[in-house]
Parts: C-alpha cells; structure tokens; sequence
C-alpha cells in the first residue's frame, strides 16, 4: 500500500466511524542485514515492516491513539475504533492539536537514494572486511560484534486538514568490533562505524584501517590511578554526553519536570562563551536527515546554545504553544508527544579569547586524559541531577607518550563541565551522530584499578 | 477476487491452521533447507501513564507477524514479514533460501509433517478480557501518584502501567507445533524530590507473567513508601570516594550484576561470538565455592517464566553453577547446532522481528546461610548497595553498575548515605569474590535488551558480600 492509499484508506473508515479529525504517522521499511563469523554467514536477516500510529481527537477534543503493523481495512478500522475509545482518557490538563506547521513547505534533501545490493553482496562484502580485519595483526583473533545492513524507508504524515507529506531515503551500515589477545594480556576490543546512503558510499577500507588501528592500540594498555584529571574529549564523546543532557533543550522535559532548564532559562549563561551548539537535522551530513517530524512540522536548524548563552528550546506543538512560540520540528508521535533532538553540531563562537589554544591533542606534551568513546549511557548519566558516571575507552598522555587505558570511568556534573571547558580545538570532525571539534576540560574525577 | 482468495489461505489465530502451515514448511524443505521454523504472532498491548494527579498517556496498539528461520548446515536465514497469507509466508521463505544461496532442491524430504498441536493456551483464553480495564488502571495509578503526594520536596511524581499479550504459533519441520498465550504485566513508580541544590530520584518496578488480577492486588501504597524512603535518603547524600573495597549487595534487583555480568556469559551466542571466557571452563572452578545459580523458566507468575520458549521447548531449572563449578550453558537451536550443548528451552526473541537467541529467563544466586547482618557485620570498611540502577557489559566482559540507593560500612555498621557510585570489574575477577551469600533470596523483575531483543527477565539473589570490587565515584 502507497501513501496516497492508506490515506484514502483512513480518510473512509474515519468517515464510516463518524471521525473528523485524525492524523497518522506511518513507517514502510525493508531491511536486509547480515553478520559474519570467521568467514562463515552467521546470521542474515530481511524484514518487511509497515507500522503506523493514529491520532483521533473526539467531540471534547481529547486526543486518544493506537498503533499497528496491521494495515487491512479491519485492522485500520480497528485501530480508528480502539483511538477514539483511548481518546476519553485523554489529556484534559494539555490539549494537543495539529501543528500550526504542518501544510508548510518542506525541504527534500536532494540525495542519491540506492538500491538494494542484496544479502549476497551484502554478505560478500562483510566476509571480505572481517577477512581483512583479522589478517591486518595478529593479535586480533576475531570480529564478535560485526554487520552490514541496509535500510530502504518511507515515512509518512497525514490529517485530516489535509495535510499530507512524505518523504523516502535509503541507508546503510557497516561495524566492525575486534576483539584482540597476546599472551598474559587482558583481551581488549574496539571497532569503528560507518553510514551511508548505500553500501557502495560507505568508506569499508576506513572502517577496518580505524577499527585495527584503535584495537591494536589498545593493547599496550596501562591503569590509571583514581585522581583528577585534565581531559580531552572527542568529538564522538562530546556529542554523547550532550545528548544524554539533550533535556536541558528540551521543553517537555521542562514541563515534566525533569530538566536542569525551566521555562525561564532562555538567556542564562550555561556554558563559557566560546561554545555554540545548533540542532540541525537537515545538515548535508546527515545521512538519517528527515524533511519534518513527527507532527508534519519541517524541520529546521536551531540554536540552542549561542555563545555560551541557552537561546532555544525544542518543542512539539502542545509544548510550544505552552511556552507561546511555535513547534521546532523534533515531535515524536505519540500519546504523549515526546521531543528530541536530531542531530547535533558543535562550534567555537567568536568569543573564544579566554581559551587556551596550546591544548592540542595531536601535540600537546603534557599529562592528560583523552577520552574516545564513553559507554553505557543508559546506566551511568543521571540527567534530571546533571551527574555522570561512565566507562570510557581512552588513553593516559604523559609527555606526548599515550598508552591505552585498561579500565575506568568518568565522573562529574554537566553543568560543571560546560563552565570548565578549556579549549575548544579548531578542527571540527564529522561522526555518526553529528559535528563536534575536540574539546578539554579542566579536571575531571577518574576512577581507575590503582 | 484475487484478495479473497489469498486471504482465505492467511494464517487465523484461534484456528487450525496445520494445512497450511505444513504446506509453507514442505515448501522450504522442497527448497534445499535442512530445518524451517515458522514464528507467528498476534499481540495486544496497552500502556497508561500517570503524571502528578492527571492520565497523561494510554497508548494502545496492536499488530501480527511472521518471522521465517530457515537452516542449512549450521547457517541459518531469518525473514520477518507482516503479511500472513500463503503467499506472504512462501516468499519469505524463498528469499530465506536465496540469503543461504541454497541452489539444490532436496528431493528425499525430511519434513513428515507436524505433530498434534500442543495447546498452552487453552487455560489462558480469557486473560485478555480479565486484565484491568484502562479504566481500572488509571484510577489506581493515580492513587499511586497520589500516595507520593507527601513532601512538597517531591517535584516529580509518576506511575506508569504496560500490558503485554502476545499469542504464538509455533511450528517447524522436526514436527513441531504448538501454541501459546503469554501476558505480562508490569507497573513503576518514579519521583525526584528537589530541596535547592539537591536532587534525588526512587524508583520501582514490578512485574508478572500469567497473573491478569496481579495489577488490582498490587500494593501501591507499599511501593510509594518505598521509593519515597530512597528518595529521602539520597537528597542530602555526598558523592562516594572512589576505590577498591569490599561491598555488600541487596537481594532482588542486586542481581543484576549476576544476570549482565556472569549470566550473558552462559550463553552459547556468547560462546559462538567468541566474547565469553567460560566457554571452556564447563565443570571447572569460576566462582566462590559459596555460589550456586540457576536459571529457570517455571517459578509460577515471575516474570521471565515461559510455558514454551519461542522455539517451542517447554523451558527446563538449568543449574549454571554448583558450588562455584559452572555446570551448563543456556542454549537455543542455533546454540546447540553450533556449539554442540543441548538446548534448554532459552530460546527467547521480543518479538517476530528477531529470530530467537538463547536468552536468560529467571535467573538468581542460590541463597547462603548468613543473616545480612553478618554479611554488613564482616566489613570494617565498605559499601551496601541497597538498590541497583542499570548497567552494562562490554565486549571482553567489563561490566559496570550504578548503584541507585547505597551507604558506607564502617566498623561493621551502615553509616551514612552515599550517591555517584558505579561498581566496574569483570565476571572472571569478581565471581571468586563472592564470599557470603545470605538466606533472604528475592526475586525481581526487569528487561533485558540483547541480540534477539528486549526480553522478560527476573533477577534476584539474596544478600551477598564480594571481598574487593571497584567502586567508581568523584
């Protein structure tokens, strides 16, 4: 079923069942992806999902909603049907309606949409990186956490104003996690991650050079004693850390309560004046880029720190019309409509004569910490108290020297972090979840095995 | 007329169905497949939340699906497809066959048909139409948010309820057939209490399978009081100092530490991926002498209990380790093919998208002889973990935990309240630290995302000390 049908499809049930105002959200995706194990296929996977979420809003203007994989005329009828009976248990303390945005235009990233290659090729290719990885040394033995995918989706907004969008793109992913052992060490792993739009744009020959490179690096490893700690974050750490505080942007978070922001913090200063930080979903690099959001509102670049200053919030329709502005395009559909953001950039502002330029990873020859990838976020940030407490991959510099870390973990407040930033490095990187230069802090609590 | 004959040819819950399921897997056998495995699943789900003294959300939804495993040798093919006709089901098969690059048809089927149709669900028909009404739901979740209305430090103040129903059909080409109704139930209490530049969070979740009344008989007034305690006591806490020493952890969720860092490890996926350093250590020494876990899927109404697992095996009380000696891995079919130990019954998967792993289900420590008193008493210097948060295990087996509610030991007692901490080692290093085990074993439930997805678990242990763990903090 196309776009044009389904809403056809809606638009008739709704008719039949005395509905007049609906929306829906619908998701058409296929996927094929395939892992391998020392050559052998080891598990190939392709899947044919169709998912959409309904919105109807009764004679009270109660929102009630429902979602389903079942797209015949019965399982659209009943999810109308169980809507509206969700929708007398609706909101009465938040009313929700259309975005005010969601007939205006939207901007289609032109992008050079693939085709699938198929399980086959798919597999071909992952053998032949696995293969590659293996053989690059020899102390890496296998690749546990590997995968080639590709994805081919359409999304979908529609209502009953007669609003209707949609929009398809394809994409593709390799990983590649190794795992290396010598003698009397402790096994060590760490891998890479590449996107694109198809498989044939990804870069696989830099995905196995970084993956051998930062898993071979590993191995020389060395504890850290528990301290304080001049620290060095990387783009990729950076962009983590700011989204697992993305609350601080966020409205609804700020009206449930669970900020460290509330609704008059626009204008502190939360950071020191030589960061800024924009959403911007629709940036060329981003390959997951979608023209609107959950709601149909376009999506847009958005400042969110401006010189160290909070200058935005991300907003759904019912929390902008809270906060009387208008919806940002970051709405999740939803019974309650979430907000998130979509893909984060990180800049120098010009107003960074306060920091300390000789701070250069690459040549810096004092002692620090550089810290690579932080793990498990879900566990380890709090972010309604602003403290984190994580495990990270990285290094110990001592005197331009750097050997890996064997086990540790980070600790601090957000807020503390933003106000004790030191440097922000010229160079800005591109990762798999945004743009980000590498940034240092000034003192950081690390707990090691000493 | 073309729709009206496929759709008389769709899969129909609720009737037989063994023609045609016989029909799609002879169709896969004729194909070149050694095995075919058909998934087939109809849900029902429904969440409610609760925020301050307002329903904020109820979020139904509903859906069918297939997912289709095909194996030859010891490679195997999954396809997941919403469309469950005939047709739907043999074109996943065939792009199933084409993944394997399966070329030569099998002329000497081995599929002699299924067997009788082993029914679980015959007892469970009505569970659907005995769960509480959403209704029923809201009123008592808002009583719950209401029994939190207690302190005006209490800024934040939640209850959320999720039902789960799920009925299977279950069918593959060694015979088997079977089907089955599953009904989880879980409900959470969530508050951050705010005093100027303090702020603390509580949180509870319980759960239950199979028990549709479980939700009217649950005690919110008991939670509230208990999340409302964590709460209180954390406000004001300092930030732990980070070290080594020796801690003592609680029962029920305190085995989550087990479950992530010692039970992945039992898994026969980890054994295949390499990733596990038990996976030649069976009958040897891994853990204290004090230690003994098991793994089941039978404890009546837990959550991780299962009447088949979602490969259709009647989930058996595996014993992972006596006395420190591990004894068994849990394995699936793919699990045994490829590493030779015979399946347990953990063959789980969140839903037909992914195709089933072996997964744990209730998992716990055995309980000890000690009083948790002795275990608190037998440390001069330490901490007590009284509630865990969540936490990860990394892929050479590094785990670390947040511990969500804990207290300094000092001389043998607990002193004051401490927050910030992360307890990080490794199962190998920490298993043999396990040196007393209490008499207070408690279960609790959680979910446990993984290779074949978010699945139902309890984890549980009672009281137990580990000698010297890393505990991270500022």
């Amino acid at each position: 079923m196309n776009a044009t049908e389904i809403t056809t499809q809606i638009t008739t049930a709704a008719s039949i069942l005395n509905i007049d105002k609906w929306d829906y959200g619908a998701s058409f995706s296929n996927d094929y992806s395939v892992q391998v194990d020392r050559g052998a296929a080891k598990q190939l996977k392709a899947s044919q999902k169709q998912v959409i979420t309904l919105r109807v809003w009764n004679k009270e203007n109660l929102v009630g909603i429902t979602t389903t994989s079942d797209l015949s005329e019965s399982g659209i009828k009943k999810a109308l049907k169980q809507a509206n009976i969700a929708s007398e248990f609706g909101n009465k303390n938040e009313f929700t309606d259309f975005s005010p945005l969601s007939k205006d235009p939207i901007q289609v990233k032109e992008v050079d949409k693939k085709n699938p290659l198929g399980i086959k090729k798919l597999l071909k290719i992952l053998r032949e990186a696995e293969s590659r990885l293996i053989e690059s040394h020899e102390a890496i033995k296998s690749i546990p956490y590997n995968g080639l995918s590709e994805s081919f989706y359409e999304r979908i907004y529609a209502n009953s104003d007669g609003a209707f969008r949609n929009y398809s793109n394809s994409q593709a992913a390799i990983y590649l996690y190794a795992r290396a052992e010598e003698k009397d060490k402790k096994p060590r792993s760490s891998g890479s991650v590449k996107l694109g739009y198809g498989v044939e744009d990804i870069d696989i020959e830099s995905c196995i050079k970084e993956a051998a490179k930062k898993t071979i690096a590993h191995l020389d490893y060395t504890s850290i004693k528990t301290g304080k700690y001049l620290v060095c974050l990387s783009p990729e750490a950076f962009l983590t850390l700011i989204s697992a505080f993305s609350s601080i942007f966020n409205a609804r978070s700020i009206i449930d309560g669970v900020s460290l922001s509330d609704k008059n913090s626009i204008g502190d200063l939360i950071s020191i004046p030589a960061l800024n930080i924009y959403d911007d979903g629709l940036n060329d690099k981003n390959i997951s880029s979608a023209p609107f959001d959950g709601e149909g509102t376009p999506t847009k670049k958005l400042s969110l720190i401006n010189k160290g200053k909070l200058e935005n919030f991300l907003h759904s329709e019912s929390t902008a019309k809270i906060f009387n502005t208008i919806p940002t395009g970051h709405a999740g559909l939803g019974s309650k409509v979430s907000v998130s953001p979509d893909w984060l950039v990180i800049e120098k502002s010009n107003e960074c004569s306060d920091l300390n330029m000789t701070l250069e990873h690459k040549n810096y020859q004092g002692n620090f910490v550089y810290i690579e990838e932080l793990n498990a976020i879900h566990a380890g940030v709090r972010a309604s108290q602003g403290s984190f407490s994580l495990p990270f991959e990285g290094w110990l510099y001592n005197n331009g020297e750097k050997r890996s870390i064997e086990s540790a973990t980070v600790a601090g407040d957000i807020k503390y972090l933003l106000k004790n930033i030191i440097n922000i490095e010229n160079e800005e990187e591109l990762t798999t979840s945004g743009i980000s230069p590498h940034i240092w802090i000034n003192e950081l609590s690390i707990t090691g095995d000493e | 007329m073309v729709s009206a004959s496929i759709k008389s040819t769709e899969i129909r819950f609720g009737e037989c169905n063994k023609k045609l399921l016989e029909e799609v897997i002879f169709f896969g056998i004729s194909l070149g497949a050694d095995f075919v495995e058909l998934f087939i699943e109809n849900s029902d789900n429904a969440s409610v939340l609760a925020e301050e003294d307002f329903i904020t959300s109820v979020s139904p939804s509903f859906g069918k699906g297939a997912g289709i495993r095909i194996f030859k040798d010891k490679r195997d093919g999954f396809v997941s497809t919403n469309d469950l006709s005939k047709h739907g089901l043999m074109r996943s098969i065939s792009q199933a066959i084409e993944m394997l690059d399966i070329s030569k048809k099998n002329n000497n089927s081995n599929f002699n048909g299924l067997n009788d149709l082993k029914n679980y669900s015959k007892s469970k028909i009505d569970w659907l139409n005995e769960v509480p009404t959403i209704n029923e739901v809201s009123e008592k979740l808002l009583l719950s948010t209401k029994s939190l209305k207690i302190d005006k430090k209490v800024v934040v103040r939640k209850g959320s309820y999720a039902r789960n129903w799920q009925e299977v059909i279950i069918a593959s080409s060694d015979g088997t057939y079977a089907t089955d109704i599953r009904l989880h139930q879980t409900v959470g209490l969530n508050i951050i209490a705010n005093d100027a530049q303090y702020r603390s969070n509580g949180s509870r979740r319980f759960g239950s399978h199979g028990i549709p009344n479980e939700f009217r008989l649950w005690d919110h007034e008991k939670a509230a009081n208990e999340v409302y305690e964590t709460s209180m006591n954390m406000l004001y806490a300092d930030y732990v100092q980070a070290g080594q020493m020796p801690v003592v952890l609680a029962n029920k969720f305190g085995g989550v530490i087990f479950h992530e860092a010692c039970g992945h490890l039992l898994e026969t996926t980890q054994i295949e991926r390499g990733t596990t350093p038990f996976s030649d250590k069976l009958n040897e020494k891994i853990a204290h002498e004090s230690v003994t876990a098991i793994d089941e899927g039978l404890s009546e109404g837990s959550f991780g209990s299962l009447s088949i697992d979602d490969e259709g095996m009647e989930p058996e009380k595996s014993i992972l380790i006596k006395d420190g000696i591990l004894k068994k891995f849990l394995s699936d079919r793919a699990g045994e093919l490829r590493t030779g130990h015979k399946r347990t019954g953990s063959g789980r998967r969140q839903n037909y998208s992914f195709a089933a792993a072996s997964r744990m289900r209730n998992t716990y420590i055995a309980k000890g002889e000690f009083t948790k008193e002795e275990l608190i008493n037998s440390i001069s210097d330490g901490l007590y973990c009284k509630s865990m948060g969540g936490g990860s295990v990394g892929a050479t087996g590094q785990f670390n935990f947040a511990v969500e509610e804990g207290y300094l030991i000092k001389n043998g007692k607990l002193t004051k309240p401490v927050k910030g901490a992360t307890l990080i080692g490794d199962a190998k290093e920490v298993m043999p630290k396990i040196s007393m085990c209490g008499n207070d074993l408690e279960l609790a439930p959680g979910f446990c995302g993984s290779v074949s997805g978010s699945v139902n678990v309890t984890v549980g242990q009672p009281h137990i000390k580990v000698d010297s763990i890393t505990v991270g903090g500022r």
